[in-house]
């Protein structure tokens, strides 16, 4: 059995490298996979803190968060391919208008 | 972990594959957490749905500018560096302080898990205890079908 502290402190650099992902990178499906990065390391959270109080909640609320992120990830990308059908490009610095 | 690759690699494509990658090793983790719904669906969903979502967006729309378009602003880099450092030690020392307060423990400890199966007792939840939210996340899945197909079409006629 790994320690729970060492599992919450990988959840933790997921996480931050989920932030990280948005923040430095400029084409806009890579921020989409870091988000669902981030949304992966709560994930790891939930399990670690399911298993540690022996309780089912957690789990139940991973499949909740799964079929969010799988719908998410569903509308965004084809937002995405439609923006690009416009725009022709994937630079995110370049979407800054909200009508054309 | 293979998460530094999504964050490092100039080729989106790359990124997505070490992203598949940290997601089989999510699965693992899950795994060796006793979680193997979990995993079965991290490796289904994630690795395999999404992920395939995602890379043929990617070969869809990618064609002429793979290459990583740069970030015109340095400043920021560092601005951005240092406040996810700041969250990486904020949550860290929450976690590390050594008083990960559990509460309670819940009424399926590992032995009940192992003896009715994980599966079985998820579904049973599923369907007593949380049968509105699964209502819920059903017809949230199909107004995302539907509102894909919308906004992926190409002109209302």
């Amino acid at each position: 059995m790994i320690p729970v502290e060492h599992i919450l402190l990988l959840s933790a650099a997921l996480f931050t490298l989920g932030v990280l992902g948005v923040m430095l990178r400029r084409n806009v499906i890579v921020i989409f996979m870091s988000i669902e990065l981030m949304l992966n390391a709560v994930n790891l959270s939930f399990v670690t803190f399911a298993r540690g109080m022996d309780s089912m909640t957690g789990v139940i609320f991973i499949f909740f968060i799964i079929v969010v992120a799988a719908a998410e990830a569903v509308v965004g990308l084809s937002i995405i391919l439609s923006i690009f059908r416009t725009r022709k490009t994937l630079n995110i610095d370049e979407f800054n208008i909200l009508k054309w | 972990m293979g998460g530094l690759g999504v964050l490092f690699l100039r080729n989106p494509i790359h990124c997505a594959l070490s992203l598949v990658g940290t997601f089989f090793c999510l699965g693992a983790i899950y795994v060796m957490l006793n979680a193997e719904f979990v995993a079965v669906i991290q490796v289904l969903v994630y690795a395999g749905a999404i992920m395939v979502l995602f890379l043929f967006v990617l070969m869809l729309l990618s064609s002429k500018d793979t290459d990583q378009y740069a970030n015109k602003w340095p400043i920021g880099k560092i601005l951005a560096g240092l406040l996810s450092l700041g969250i990486f030690v904020q949550i860290a020392s929450l976690f590390t302080a050594g008083n990960i307060q559990l509460g309670p423990k819940g009424a399926y400890p590992l032995e009940v898990v192992e003896e009715v199966g994980s599966i079985a007792l998820i579904g049973r939840l599923l369907f007593t205890d949380y049968i509105l939210s699964f209502e819920i996340i059903a017809v949230l899945l199909l107004v995302a079908v539907i509102g894909a197909v919308v906004i992926a079409k190409r002109r209302f006629p």
